[in-house]
């Protein structure tokens, strides 16, 4: 699933989180922003989540107040990114244990660990939930000591 | 309350969510900036890492937060986990590979890949996976390669998708990867194997030479997606009943590259396709997603009809699912396959014209594309009514394209001429504001072709004008309508339906109504005053005609007021040839634009796929001598190929063919000319056209040379290759030039009579 960017944002078009896959310029990121928003913001309410802007697929699904928004070239397979979206979700879920927007705004730091345990490049790094949520669970830990202490 | 310097980024947040303006909030964060500036300048390091989380947070919102990149490198060389967690995190956020500053982090990336603490290796793994730049990459793709060979299936897995962004960047570096790609699929673990499949589709997509070697894994891949789709409820991997979906699309991408244009791969993955097709539980959206991806492999590899149904088959289904995501995903599949798999897709024709009234617009205009993908002369009225219904009620912005297309696909397809100029109409009337500019001279060539329906279009279109003078696609095909066949409108000769009665100045009335109207825009006004000075030849008011060209001689409008003098002037002082200049339009040609195979259009029907041999062909005659010529020819079998000869004899040049049948393809003759010369000078610059009618496909290969040299000492030979999938009658249009004591000499032939064991 070659992502190109991922975007959460709320019902009023506040940034949540930003991940950007490809290197793009501050001015570019600020526009794709405000696109992302204005279009997924702008559709009527029982659309299809898939949306076509340049050359890429949009994929977007809301959860509660928050949209989550992908990018992704044309021959990705739009119905699989749903699954990674939703995954994501999932494991926020688990870790903050009903996850809302506050928890990402307070937390954003976490959302973007977690995130970075899931995919890497773009691309999906770890199938299992249960790995993803023990790995993220030991990093946790390795903060409270004040030495990185040796793991072999 | 004032942010306090020392609290952690929470209570930071917690205030400015407090600001009730974005003046307020632009003013916390101007202070809460200055106060971390001035931390940062005293090199602070227990507060580091906290302040470039605030940082990043007022990043989020959309203030500038440059001045923390350096601080995030510092925070990355740092031994605390906190900070470097939050100083990659920076770095990915704040730094991009445009910024030389991201350079400096090289050394520390490589120092980390190196750590003795998984978890750094992973931060430093991800940092590189996520924004390396080339030169990174080329520094510190020997240690991803090194971590790519570990037994920790954590830092395996990163590695894996780390020597993906190595290779997107620096695609030289591939090679390197080779070796340690040998037991990738052996793992056991999903992570890694998930992994491994992306960064060996990556590889199979760069290089062809990457994709041969690793063909060899179809085996290996089917067995792990039968496993996958055979082994029982695996909670660490199960998606409502699926066992890794993630990985089961990825294996079924690898499995599409690999099997590309390769027969025995195909093969090879033909049962596991169709199990996954068979076996996979549509339900839910995760389902789906694998079928999607199965059938998209299918039509993608050298797979039996019998699969390639099953998988149009699963679009079909999907065409009819409650969710509009797969229905919308259905449509863009099918649109891609309509081409190739035409017969199959129509079976599917009335889902996808349902779809036209679906209210998702995004599956609206696929459906419609694909619509018209489908229309064919059997299905044409059906079709039809259903796009012409979908014109009326559809939104703006699907109008113009969906009438352009009924305009060709009526064009194509027109089952009689009566209806033609019906479904233009009902297109003018229903979505005229909405046609493209050029359908106006299109349509007007069609009715002027038209000759037995005149009557009847002026009729419907003056009718037309009766009721909406607003769109003006409409009122322009009509004005000029009007103009040219007013006569047969007043004279009440329509066969087609009952005719109207109308005067000659009831006419008048309405075109000089258009003139008028402030609905009218100038290109219109053009075309009613042209109308009217037109009607001076077939009615008899000529002086009501008179008054209003004089009048708008004086009109604002520069356009028109050329038009009027002109019109003037010709009343005035060249009124002789006024019935010449305004007589009837003759029959248009329609332009050539592949050359001999178009025929002059002289009885207003639509193209026939054949020429007709009586008309002479459309070609460009130089002054030199040119003639066509229809040959016999004489037929020999020799040897099991076909041996034809024919011989056009112009100035001494001898043309030879012969035939035989392409191997493996029974469709294609391979046609080879000889061309000799008797004569005692070379002809030089020869080259050999050939056309043949639409029907067929040629493919003319390079000649063994440009010289037929005098007196039979060599010859030029020529291989064309037909495809006659039709099994037609072959004809063929031959054209030669060449030059011959030192003058261009061109000869044009046609040839009707091959063999019928040459096209059968």
């Amino acid at each position: 699933m070659t992502m190109h960017f991922l975007l959460l944002f709320s019902r009023q078009g506040k940034l949540r989180l930003q991940k950007w896959f490809t290197p793009v310029p501050e001015r570019e990121k600020k526009k794709i922003v405000r696109d992302m928003t204005t279009m997924v913001l702008g559709r009527k309410p029982r659309s299809c989540n898939f949306l076509h802007w340049k050359d890429l697929k949009i994929v977007y699904k809301k959860y509660a107040s928050l949209y989550f928004c992908c990018g992704l070239d044309a021959e990705e397979n739009e119905l699989l990114a749903l699954e990674v979206l939703h995954r994501y979700v999932e494991l926020l879920d688990k870790y903050f244990g009903n996850v809302c927007e506050l928890d990402i705004i307070f937390n954003f730091e976490k959302a973007y660990f977690i995130l970075d345990e899931f995919l890497l490049g773009g691309e999906v790094q770890e199938t299992s939930k249960q790995v993803l949520s023990r790995s993220i669970e030991a990093s946790d830990m390795l903060q409270e000591v004040s030495v990185i202490p040796r793991s072999r | 309350p004032v942010p306090s310097l020392h609290q952690g980024h929470l209570e930071l947040i917690r205030t400015i969510r407090t600001a009730r303006t974005q003046a307020e909030e632009r003013e916390m964060i101007q202070k809460e900036c200055a106060a971390i500036r001035s931390s940062f300048r005293e090199e602070d390091n227990t507060y580091r890492c906290r302040n470039v989380a605030k940082l990043l947070y007022m990043h989020m919102l959309g203030y500038p937060a440059h001045f923390g990149q350096l601080e995030c490198l510092k925070l990355i060389a740092s031994q605390k986990f906190t900070d470097k967690r939050i100083g990659y995190l920076g770095a990915m956020l704040l730094l991009d590979e445009r910024q030389d500053v991201h350079l400096l982090m090289t050394n520390c990336i490589k120092n980390d890949l190196n750590h003795s603490t998984q978890y750094v290796q992973g931060l430093a793994l991800c940092t590189l996976g996520c924004m390396g730049s080339s030169e990174m990459c080329r520094d510190l793709a020997g240690e991803v390669e090194k971590l790519l060979k570990t037994s920790n299936s954590y830092l395996r897995k990163k590695a894996a998708l780390c020597a993906v962004h190595v290779i997107r960047k620096v695609p030289e570096l591939m090679e390197m990867f080779l070796p340690a790609t040998k037991n990738l699929l052996s793992e056991k673990n999903h992570g890694v194997l998930h992994t491994s499949v992306v960064l060996l589709t990556e590889m199979c997509e760069r290089s062809p030479d990457m994709l041969l070697h690793f063909r060899k894994l179809v085996p290996q891949l089917v067995r792990i997606l039968k496993n996958l789709i055979m082994s029982g409820y695996s909670p660490e991997h199960d998606v409502s009943g699926i066992s890794d979906p993630f990985l089961q699309v990825r294996i079924l991408r690898l499995l599409r590259i690999l099997g590309r244009s390769d027969d025995d791969s195909s093969e090879a993955m033909n049962d596991i396709l169709a199990q996954v097709a068979t076996n996979t539980e549509t339900s839910k959206n995760v389902g789906n997603a694998i079928l999607y991806e199965t059938v998209l492999t299918i039509m993608d590899i050298k797979s039996e009809s019998g699969l390639r149904v099953l998988a149009i088959n699963i679009l079909g289904r999907f065409l009819l699912n409650n969710d509009k995501n797969i229905r919308y995903v259905a449509l863009t599949s099918l649109l891609k396959t309509v081409q190739t798999d035409h017969n199959a897709v129509q079976r599917h024709r009335s889902t996808i014209v349902d779809c036209l009234k679906d209210l998702d617009v995004s599956i609206k205009r696929r459906a419609m594309e694909l619509s018209f993908a489908l229309v064919n002369g059997n299905n044409i009225r059906g079709m039809m009514k259903e796009l012409l219904y979908f014109l009326d009620s559809c939104d703006p912005e699907f109008k113009a394209d969906c009438a352009s297309g009924v305009f060709l696909a009526a064009e194509k397809y027109a089952p009689s001429k009566r209806w033609h100029i019906d479904t233009i109409m009902r297109v003018l009337t229903t979505a005229g504001s909405y046609v493209r500019d050029d359908s106006v001279p299109n349509l007007i060539q069609l009715i002027t072709n038209s000759v037995e329906m005149h009557a009847y279009t002026v009729q419907r279109l003056y009718k037309a004008l009766l009721d909406d003078i607003s769109q003006q696609p409409l009122v322009q095909v009509s004005s000029w309508c009007i103009g040219e066949y007013g006569d047969l409108l007043v004279s009440g000769q329509c066969e087609e339906e009952e005719p109207i009665q109308v005067t000659e100045d009831e006419v008048l009335d309405v075109l000089e109504g258009l003139l008028v109207s402030n609905l009218s825009t100038p290109v219109t006004r053009g075309y009613s005053l042209t109308a009217i000075m037109k009607l001076s030849t077939r009615f008899s008011s000529v002086n009501r005609i008179k008054k209003v060209v004089s009048i708008y001689g004086s009109s604002i409008d520069v356009e028109l007021q050329q038009r009027a003098v002109e019109y003037n002037a010709l009343f005035k002082k060249y009124d002789h040839m006024r019935p010449a200049l305004l007589e009837r339009m003759p029959i248009m040609e329609k332009t050539a634009s592949n050359g001999p195979t178009e025929i002059v259009q002289t009885n207003g029907e639509t193209e026939p796929s054949v020429p007709d041999t009586k008309h002479p062909p459309l070609v460009t005659q130089p002054a030199n001598q040119v003639t066509a010529r229809s040959h016999d020819i004489s037929v020999f079998t020799i040897d099991g190929s076909f041996f034809v000869t024919d011989d056009v004899f112009k100035n001494g040049l001898k043309i030879e063919f012969t035939f035989e049948r392409a191997n493996p393809n029974p469709n294609i003759a391979v046609i080879t000319i000889h061309a000799t010369n008797t004569t005692e000078d070379d002809m030089t610059e020869f080259v050999f056209q050939a056309a043949v009618p639409k029907t067929f496909q040629l493919q003319l290969l390079s000649p063994s040379s440009n010289i037929v040299p005098a007196l039979n000492h060599g010859s030029v030979t020529q291989v064309i290759r037909v495809l006659n999938p039709q099994k037609q009658q072959l004809r063929m249009r031959v054209k030669l030039t060449y030059t011959h004591k030192g003058s261009p000499v061109q000869d044009l032939a046609e040839v009707n009579n091959f063999p019928p064991q040459s096209w059968q």
